[in-house]
């Protein structure tokens, strides 16, 4: 029904006067000439005019075209798109909570300071690593911290080193923030299992090498196995171990990437821990590190001394800020109620469910979808569309096809060694009637593949607006409105 | 577990579809030695209704809701209309993940194209991103931003940008080379225009300054981008309080390049400094520089409009290291947050809002100015913030007023030699007459 609504832009359906809220009167003497001499606007030229109800259907309307988690199912490989517990919400929309100015005194803040503490203690005990920073702001911002990390430290003894090795499956984003911390990427090629070759590493692992940047399980889905041998193949170079924790979900009260000898690790809080992911953000990315790398963590630091919670910003070896203030707070508290939620076996069953729903599905779809790689996944599975290629259908169509059957498409193209990647992630809050519609959807597009190709072409058919011309959209960029007449 | 929905009597099915006996030989690929043996050490499981007694309790221990506050710095208490809490609540817009399938996200990428736009609109510029994580990254993927399309490695940051925005820039510039440059101010709080003249030359790749800046001063950016591009340098502007833009002329009309900053009075509550809102704008010769997503107009098959992120290949998902920026997971859900806002002010909304501001902090200035020993230090025009100084060290002077309820101020001395009988005082609509007097009433009494 909504769907007959064109919904225009609200800069299209301003008029002027409108509002859609009053503000109070001016309750003291006014000043003249304040601002004499400071070049001031007349107008916000082309700024919005709408009266509430308008606002209220726009933003109603525009939110009836998304596709969302609390709707279906969401398989998107690596993004670990899990249920967002309500309670979370109602806890992170505490007065107590949303009001508290970044400056205020600490004794005035004395309950933030605690639960980011605590926080910070059960991340360190789910990740087995030993101190731990919450302030990076998503999951590329920790790995950028954590790579600022490894580099104050190898420049404290005297050489930042030159390069960082990284697997060729792994996310776009290491290579990028080891770009952005001053460091030369290079390559590790996967082997025919689709994990690290060992040989390969101890070929390029010098003394001129600061870190090797992991993610494991990888985005594959498949747990490096020679994890500890990796380690010390980079530790014996005096190289630190970096870890991508963006498929911690996999292994949460299963395993700890501190007893694997890692020396760094981000996690993602938006993926792991439930916290929403809004459309883009915002996210929150903690960076926990061994104890030899607390010394440079960003200030400050959180502090406990006789049960009172104080900030330190005395630390002389520290990278210093990354972000202002200390992180994403609200996401945080998010988080917490999650953990508090769960407790120790209930985060275990997380990881066991993530993994049994992805393999339901990697048996389930064998042989219909072409799998690379044979090797076992834990939480996600990479098919590819090469079987479908024979009639001229793509991964892209694939996917559109499926928002046709109402449900959101893997993720798609990634990662780059599975040609026309189909990446799945079902994640532990699926119930397996959902599973089941999602499999059989996947099995009678692959026979409308064979049957019916141009159906898959011209897909999707019943959503909002078709197929997107995003060709045009890169050459002749439009982004922003503008008045036309 | 309720967020769990597989009962034991699917688990088998499953497992049996598998080929499995157990959950436990799906993990066989993790080595036996790095597997946990023992349950983690953490608390027992807690229902709802405790986690949110828990919670209630640790609320309390944050004891601020009986001071008056007029503090600002970065992080500003504006009123948020109810409607913005009640549409950006819905499941609809706080559950998707970025729109990779647009098809299927016209909601929130229509969102960001208006989001883009009222940046535009507010900042003067041609492009704006979809969002940055807040204004202090904003200001270091300024400089940077700068650099790479001017490729000379001197940068140069005024001293009264915010104190934690320079920690940022220095942190994300140290590691490549640059050489960061700190200009002075002068007696009106401004960017000493002598100290800048003499640091800025034809190795300058980006001057970047804060209007209002640090201690709530205007500074002339018509001119500072004059004496930029001049010497082949590009001008940065980064702001604190939009809020401001509602009144002053847009940056981007008086000749900045880049427009950076923090959003956080657009919609979203103070929440102990996150999650705020970086946003960016900047002319449109620059954009394959841009830092973050961006939104754009396209068509379908059907020639109906239709919104996809677009210009990707400044990204890391494709570019890799050769990418504009590392980011990914931006800001998105508080950029919708600033848009509802922006579109209920509306138009008269926000020049009425940015009024109030300035009218108020004038009032509040001329009050506790009137008061003996206490004068503005500065002599700059300002917006809702400004400097005053005290016959006594501010700490003193603060610990005085907050036994009387008032947190009046920030100090300024940790940041500043020289202004430690100062403090930055913030004033905005939510202070009403009747709250400013108190203030003026204290300090009276403190200094009495």
């Amino acid at each position: 029904m909504i769907n007959l609504i064109r919904e225009p832009l609200i800069f299209e359906i301003s008029s002027p006067g409108k509002s859609a809220v009053r503000l109070p009167e001016l309750d003291v003497p006014e000043k003249k000439d304040l601002l004499s001499g400071v070049p001031l606007r007349d107008d916000i030229e082309g700024f919005p005019e709408v009266s509430e109800t308008e606002l209220t259907r726009h933003f109603v309307r525009l939110s009836q075209m998304n596709y969302c988690v609390d709707f279906g199912f969401y398989p998107l490989g690596s993004c670990t798109m899990k249920y967002n517990p309500k309670i979370n919400e109602k806890v992170a929309a505490m007065p107590a909570f949303t009001m508290g100015h970044p400056l205020l005194p600490e004794d005035l803040v004395q309950g933030n300071l605690e639960l980011m503490k605590f926080l910070e203690k059960l991340l360190l005990e789910i990740t087995g690593m030993e101190a731990i920073t919450l302030q990076p702001a998503a999951g590329a911002h920790g790995e950028l911290t954590g790579m600022m990390l490894i580099r104050a430290y190898h420049t404290a003894q005297g050489n930042p080193r030159k390069y960082v090795l990284i697997p060729d499956s792994a996310h776009g984003t290491n290579p990028s923030s080891a770009h952005l911390c001053g460091y030369i990427v290079k390559e590790i090629k996967s082997n025919e299992r689709g994990t690290v070759s060992v040989e390969d590493l101890e070929k390029e692992m010098t003394e001129e090498v600061a870190a090797l940047m992991l993610t494991n399980p990888n985005t594959l889905g498949v747990f490096e196995s020679d994890i500890c041998q990796i380690a010390d193949i980079v530790h014996a170079k005096g190289g630190f171990l970096y870890m991508d924790g963006a498929n911690l979900n996999a292994m949460v009260g299963v395993a700890r990437p501190g007893d694997m000898k890692v020396d760094v690790l981000h996690l993602n809080l938006h993926k792991t821990f439930s916290t929403p992911h809004g459309g883009g953000g915002p996210g929150s990315g903690p960076v926990a590190v061994k104890k030899i790398l607390e010394p440079f963590l960003p200030v400050p630091v959180i502090e406990e001394k006789d049960g009172r919670f104080h900030l330190n910003y005395n630390r002389p070896l520290s990278i210093g800020r990354v972000k202002s203030f200390y992180g994403q707070f609200l996401v945080m508290l998010k988080a917490l109620a999650y953990i508090l939620t769960l407790g120790p076996q209930g985060l275990r069953e997380v990881a066991e469910v993530a993994v049994l729903n992805s393999n339901y599905i990697r048996k389930s779809l064998e042989g219909i979808y072409h799998l690379k790689y044979e090797t076992p996944t834990l939480h996600e599975c990479v098919f590819s569309d090469k079987f479908q290629k024979e009639y001229g259908v793509s991964n892209l169509d694939i996917s559109k096809r499926l928002l046709d059957y109402g449900l959101h498409p893997p993720t798609m193209s990634f990662p780059l060694i599975v040609h026309g990647a189909l990446m799945i992630e079902p994640t532990e809050t699926e119930s397996k009637r959902d599973l089941d519609l999602f499999i059989e959807a996947m099995k009678a597009i692959a026979e409308e593949a064979r049957e019916k190709p141009e159906l898959l072409k011209t897909a999707p058919h019943v959503t909002y607006v078709r197929r997107l011309d995003e060709v045009q959209a890169a050459r002749n960029p439009v982004l922003r409105w503008e008045k036309t007449s | 577990m309720s967020y769990i929905p597989i009962s034991d009597r699917d688990k088998k099915e499953m497992l049996a579809k598998i080929g499995v006996n157990s959950v436990e030989e799906l993990f066989s690929s993790i080595p036996e030695n790095v597997r946990l043996k023992q349950e983690l050490n953490l608390p027992a499981p807690l229902s709802e209704m405790e986690v949110l007694d828990y919670f209630t309790e640790k609320g309390k221990k944050n004891d601020f809701s009986r001071y008056l506050h007029f503090l600002g710095g970065g992080a500003y208490e504006h009123f948020i209309p109810a409607v913005v809490d009640y549409l950006s609540s819905r499941s609809e817009f706080v559950t998707p993940y970025t729109p990779y399938q647009p098809e299927v996200s016209q909601g929130t990428l229509q969102a960001i194209f208006e989001f883009q736009t009222l940046i535009c609109q507010l900042t003067g510029l041609d492009i704006a991103n979809a969002s940055l994580y807040d204004g202090a990254t904003g200001a270091a993927e300024a400089i940077l931003m700068g650099y790479r399309l001017k490729n000379k490695k001197r940068l140069l940051v005024a001293s009264n940008v915010n104190p934690q925005y320079r920690e940022v820039i220095y942190t994300y510039t140290k590691n490549l080379g640059l050489e960061m440059v700190e200009i002075p101010y002068d007696k009106t709080g401004k960017i000493d225009q002598a100290g800048l003249t003499a640091s800025l030359n034809d190795d300058t790749s980006v001057l970047l300054c804060q209007s209002p800046n640090y201690f709530g001063v205007i500074e002339d950016i018509r001119s500072l981008a004059e004496l930029a591009h001049n010497q082949g340098a590009l001008l940065a502007v980064v702001i604190s309080e939009p809020v401001s833009l509602g009144l002053l002329e847009a940056p981007g009309k008086l000749g900045a390049d880049i427009v950076t900053g923090e959003a956080q009075s657009f919609g979203l509550p103070l929440s102990f400094g996150g999650p705020f809102l970086g946003f960016m704008a900047c002319r449109k010769e620059f954009v394959r520089q841009m830092p973050g997503r961006i939104a754009g107009q396209t068509v379908d098959v059907e020639g109906r409009r239709g919104f996809v992120l677009t210009l990707s290949t400044r990204e890391q998902h494709i570019r890799r290291e050769k990418a504009t920026s590392n980011i990914c997971t931006n800001q998105a859900h508080c950029a919708l947050r600033a848009t509802i806002f922006l579109e209920t002010l509306g138009r008269e909304g926000l020049k009425k809002l940015a009024w109030l501001n300035l009218q108020k902090a004038a009032y509040a200035a001329e009050q506790l100015t009137s008061l003996p020993g206490v004068s503005r230090k500065f002599t700059g025009q300002v917006f809702n913030e400004f400097v005053l100084e005290f016959p006594d060290c501010w700490e003193k002077i603060d610990k005085k007023l907050q036994e009387k309820g008032i947190l009046g101020g920030l100090a300024l001395g940790h940041h500043y030699t020289g202004l430690e009988n100062c403090a930055l005082i913030t004033v905005t609509e939510v202070h009403n007459k009747e709250k400013i007097d108190a203030y003026v009433q204290a300090l009276k009494e403190v200094l009495a």
